[in-house]
């Protein structure tokens, strides 16, 4: 055990570099907000932002795999350094489709506290502590609060942000609750501890409880029914850039957190889904939780008309499918829950992207608000198609892959007779219910004929256009050679 | 022959071609896209003539794609795949040529029907499962953008049928194709791979893995009950649409029963066989008969293309060389003859009648105002009814006498299949083509409106004239490529009920 400061020093480059661009963000901001305009305080906020990001993900490519570092804090493993860079990446994203959305007041602000929820989600994805992983989650969740209310001059924003700080602040009561039950027990606060000493323990009523407080802080986290009911609003009401984080990286995230505390920490305690007559354990409560978001998620999906509900259900049935990639990990490992949650993300900052460059251009609350978008702006219709198709699992898009990855490694636990395999099959017939709303928002796009009051075509900022356009690009690269991704693994 | 994958990648780089060179002019992407077309079809009647046929695949390319998993990049062809491209090539340039006329969003049409014709090019010569699933799912999403946007009656409807369709269809595939897979452990998703995970199955879970796939292509294919998609689906179509889902789409569902399906769980075939035939012949029967009291022209072209799909599913059911190779056969004919068919009644007639109702054509002498086109329907219709001469003819022959080596029964019924295509192919010829108009100053009224035939038009219609006329006074030229296929290892367990 060692308490070395010059490796923590080390591995914690990429979050020094972050802390370090938000102070400059604000810093800038401060001396020449009297002479700038509100575009170019935004536009150097951003670029500013935007250069402490891509400086962290340098760092975190260049430091690469460390063992423990100070003591078992923080481990930067296989599994930490492919999440930290992704969530960095989506971040990174998130900050080039700020530049296209709806000028707000505050833009620097804005962005170093953008920057300071993703100090929050690098550290989710490294850290091996309860204590750790609990102050990082909620240095993250206290950003995305601030960043969903963000738009003050909006009321619905004021109300996405009460209802996600209200069940975002029960689940984290419960998570806390949950890990001083888990620490009286075992007496540990370190993961692999944890895990040492479950592995001797009985189920004990306690732990059970302990799980099941922990299992609904990740619902909440993972947006997985039936703890729900938060983002459909969240993602309605919070400006979009900011929706777009809550959706990706806060997601990707807050899997990587749950999946490191479930795995390597309680996996003594995950019971068995290979049969249906199981023992019981958290992957019961995991298996149902997927089941209800997909059937949920999809089902409820079809009826919107409103397009960000549209998507938070459409996120809610994700979920659905990434924690059927949680379960899948004892068969497959990692390689396909990453794929899915990085692809996942990439392709709804994506299409959040779309959405914001539209709502600074004339609004786009309903569906039918695309209407027109191919011949309006051939870009934002190419590129949202990519990023729906992608949502939808139509090859050679990446969500496709991620999906039978996923499907794949669900139906190797007990093959067709196991639960794991039922939420296989269901997923897959899921996917074809999915289709029908993911075409109803492509029809809009690029079927139907632009409204009379707004077609005009719409000029999109060279940095939204060029995040949007990477995104994009990714999308089908990682889409056509998924194995780049799955050999980080 | 080892030039075919480049039908893959040049018809995926003309449609993002076409897509470009449609924000210059619509006749820049018109012709990219003809160009396209063209080569590709050159390539695979190059292919054709360099191919010695055999019973075994000839790997293409095959590199790893997806090592993790298993999965190649393999791509390989057979007589079959060789008959199906060809036909593929023929049916996207015909396709072209009476695409002719569409001036809205020229680029973007091109771009989506260049893409379809790369997702079946690339399903026909497909060897893995992975890259076959793939590719056939390329191909659906093109379809519903090509009916959404530029289809007629009903088209959104219709194309959100078929896609939905299609995608359930494909969700079925996937399900059985994973079930193989993660139950047979088995070692990569190349067909030879799982058929050997297939056999470590119980025979329930080989069973049912069976229906799923072949239900799942089967759908594509048209089979009866899940056929209601196609004929809304056709006619909400555009023309080129509705001649490249019938003439080559629903052989995606075809082949992927007679590649997939049938040889990665031989066994199965046996047990599922009368299902599949019965489904078959009400699908001919019952199709036939709806063809014969439609309304609406391209009602009886769809319904007519069920019908005849249905003789493709008898073939593959009467698990015997002979039938599957007349269903094969029976494939790249109906490919031609449904492409015709739909550019007479889409093109030729309805862009210059604009009614499809048969109860107007009735009034208008058909056969005087446009003789080509009555002409060209005549030959079409004889060919669609099995005259000998034309290849519907061969194919169905053999389909009757593979299947009567099979059950006489079935081979019974399907012959009174064909009396009933002859039924409401002879009406729908009366009554739209050689109707009678009460005063002769209506006809004269009427040829003032019509637009001559144009050259595109006359050049795909003799080109798809020729093909039936070819194929049906030498059918050994396709039987040729065929039937050894038919006997390669695989296809011999199929026929042998999976006792290899």
């Amino acid at each position: 055990m060692t308490y070395s400061y010059w490796v923590l020093a080390r591995a914690l480059l990429p979050e020094m570099t972050l802390i370090l661009g938000a102070l400059l963000v604000l810093a800038y901001d401060l001396l020449r907000a009297k002479v700038h305009t509100p575009e170019e305080r935004r536009a150097a906020a951003l670029w500013i932002g935007a250069t402490a990001v891509v400086a962290a993900i340098v760092d975190s490519i260049f430091v690469g795999r460390l063992g423990p570092v100070y003591g078992f804090s923080l481990v930067l493993d296989s599994l930490a350094v492919p999440t930290r860079t992704a969530v960095l990446g989506l971040a990174l994203l998130t900050l080039g489709v700020s530049s296209g959305a709806r000028l707000m007041r505050h833009p620097a602000e804005y962005v170093a506290i953008i920057l300071f929820a993703t100090v929050g989600f690098t550290l989710m994805c490294a850290a091996h502590q309860l204590l750790l992983a609990f102050v990082s989650l909620e240095l993250a969740s206290l950003s995305l609060y601030v960043l969903a209310g963000f738009a003050k001059d909006r009321r619905d924003s004021a109300e996405a942000a009460l209802k996600y700080f209200l069940f975002g602040g029960m689940a984290a009561a419960f998570l806390l609750f949950g890990f001083s039950l888990i620490y009286g027990v075992t007496g540990e606060l370190d993961l692999s501890r944890i895990a040492f000493s479950v592995a001797h323990a009985e189920m004990t009523p306690l732990l059970t409880l302990a799980l099941v407080m922990v299992l609904v802080a990740f619902g909440f986290k993972a947006a997985a029914a039936p703890f729900h009911l938060w983002a459909p609003d969240a993602y309605e009401g919070a400006p979009t850039p900011s929706a777009a984080l809550v959706a990706s990286a806060s997601k990707v995230a807050g899997f990587t957190l749950f999946l490191r505390l479930l795995w390597p920490g309680l996996g003594p305690l995950a019971g068995d889904i290979s049969t249906a007559g199981n023992t019981g354990g958290w992957q019961t409560l995991v298996a149902l939780m997927a089941a209800a978001s997909m059937l949920l998620g999809n089902f409820v999906a079809l009826a919107q008309t409103n397009l960000r509900r549209l998507l938070a259900y459409s996120a809610i049935s994700h979920s659905g499918a990434m924690l059927l990639g949680v379960l899948a990990w004892q068969a497959a490992g990692l390689g396909p829950v990453f794929y899915y949650m990085a692809t996942y993300g990439l392709a709804t900052v994506g299409a959040f992207g779309v959405i914001a460059v539209l709502e600074a251009n004339g609004g786009c609350s309903k569906i039918t608000d695309l209407a027109g978008l191919g011949r309006r702006s051939p870009l934002l219709a190419g590129t949202l198609t990519v990023f729906i198709l992608s949502l939808a699992g139509i090859p050679p898009l990446a969500g496709f892959f991620g999906k039978f990855a996923v499907f794949a490694a669900a139906l190797q636990i007990g093959g067709v007779a196991g639960p794991a395999g039922w939420l296989a099959l269901l997923a897959i017939a899921l996917s074809a219910v999915a289709l029908y709303y993911y075409l109803i928002v492509l029809k809009q796009a690029l079927v139907a004929a632009p409204k009379a009051e707004n077609a005009g075509p719409i000029r999109v900022p060279p940095a939204a256009a060029l995040a949007l356009a990477a995104a994009a690009a990714l999308i089908v690269y990682l889409g056509l050679f998924p194995a780049v991704l799955l050999d980080l693994f | 022959m080892h030039l075919l994958p480049a039908t893959i990648y040049l018809s995926f780089a003309g449609a993002v071609l076409s897509l470009v060179a449609g924000l210059r002019s619509a006749a820049t992407a018109r012709g990219v896209a003809l160009m396209t077309a063209l080569f590709c079809w050159g390539i695979t009647l190059y292919a054709a003539c360099g191919f010695t046929p055999s019973n075994e695949m000839i790997a293409l390319v095959d590199s790893p794609w997806i090592p993790q998993l298993g999965i190649r990049y393999h791509l390989a062809a057979d007589g079959i795949s060789l008959t199906l491209v060809v036909l593929t090539g023929l049916a996207a340039t015909a396709g072209v040529l009476f695409s002719w006329n569409i001036e809205e969003r020229t680029g973007e049409f091109f771009a989506f029907y260049l893409a379809l014709i790369g997702g079946v090019y690339g399903v026909f010569l497909s060897a893995d499962a992975f890259l076959f699933f793939v590719f056939y799912e390329i191909a659906i999403v093109p379809k519903y953008f090509l009916i959404a946007n530029w289809g007629s009656t009903n088209r959104e409807y219709g194309a959100m049928k078929l896609a939905l369709y299609s995608f359930a269809g494909s969700a079925l595939v996937l399900a059985g194709l994973l079930w193989v897979y993660a139950s047979g452990h088995a070692d990569g998703f190349s067909l030879g791979q799982l058929a050997a995970a297939a056999v470590t199955l119980g025979r329930p879970a080989q069973l049912a893995v069976f229906a799923l796939l072949f239900t799942g292509f089967a759908i594509l294919a048209g089979m009866f009950p899940f056929h209601t998609w196609a004929p809304t689906g056709h006619v909400a179509a555009p023309t080129a649409a509705s001649m490249l889902l019938a003439g080559v789409v629903m052989k995606l569902g075809a082949y992927g029963c007679l590649r997939v399906a049938m040889p990665l769980v031989p066994m199965a075939l046996e047990f599922w066989a009368p299902v599949i035939a019965w489904l078959a012949l009400a699908g001919i029967l019952y199709a036939g008969l709806v063809a014969l009291v439609q309304e609406d022209f391209k009602f009886v072209i769809g319904y007519s293309s069920v019908s005849h799909m249905g003789f493709v599913l008898l073939g593959l059911a009467a698990a015997n060389a002979t039938a599957a190779a007349g269903a094969v056969l029976q494939m790249f004919s109906h490919g031609v003859i449904a492409g015709l068919l739909f550019a007479v009644v889409g093109r030729m007639v309805y862009e210059r009648t604009h009614t499809r109702q048969l109860a107007q054509l009735r009034r208008m002498p058909l056969h005087r105002l446009m003789p080509f086109t009555a002409v060209v329907f005549v030959i079409a219709g004889l060919a669609s009814m099995g005259m000998p001469g034309f290849s519907g003819f061969p194919a169905e022959l053999t389909i009757l006498m593979g299947a009567w080596q099979a059950s006489k029964l079935w081979a019974i019924v399907a012959a009174a299949g064909v009396l009933v295509a002859a039924a409401f192919t002879l009406r729908a010829i009366q009554v739209a083509f050689f109707g009678q108009t009460d005063k002769e100053s209506d006809l004269t009224s009427h040829a003032h409106l019509m637009a001559p035939i144009t050259w595109p038009e006359r050049a795909g219609s003799i080109l798809l004239l020729a093909a039936t006329v070819l194929i049906g006074l030498k059918p050994d030229l396709l039987l040729h490529w065929i039937v050894p296929s038919l006997h390669s290892p695989m296809f011999q367990a199929v026929w042998q009920g999976g006792v290899r």
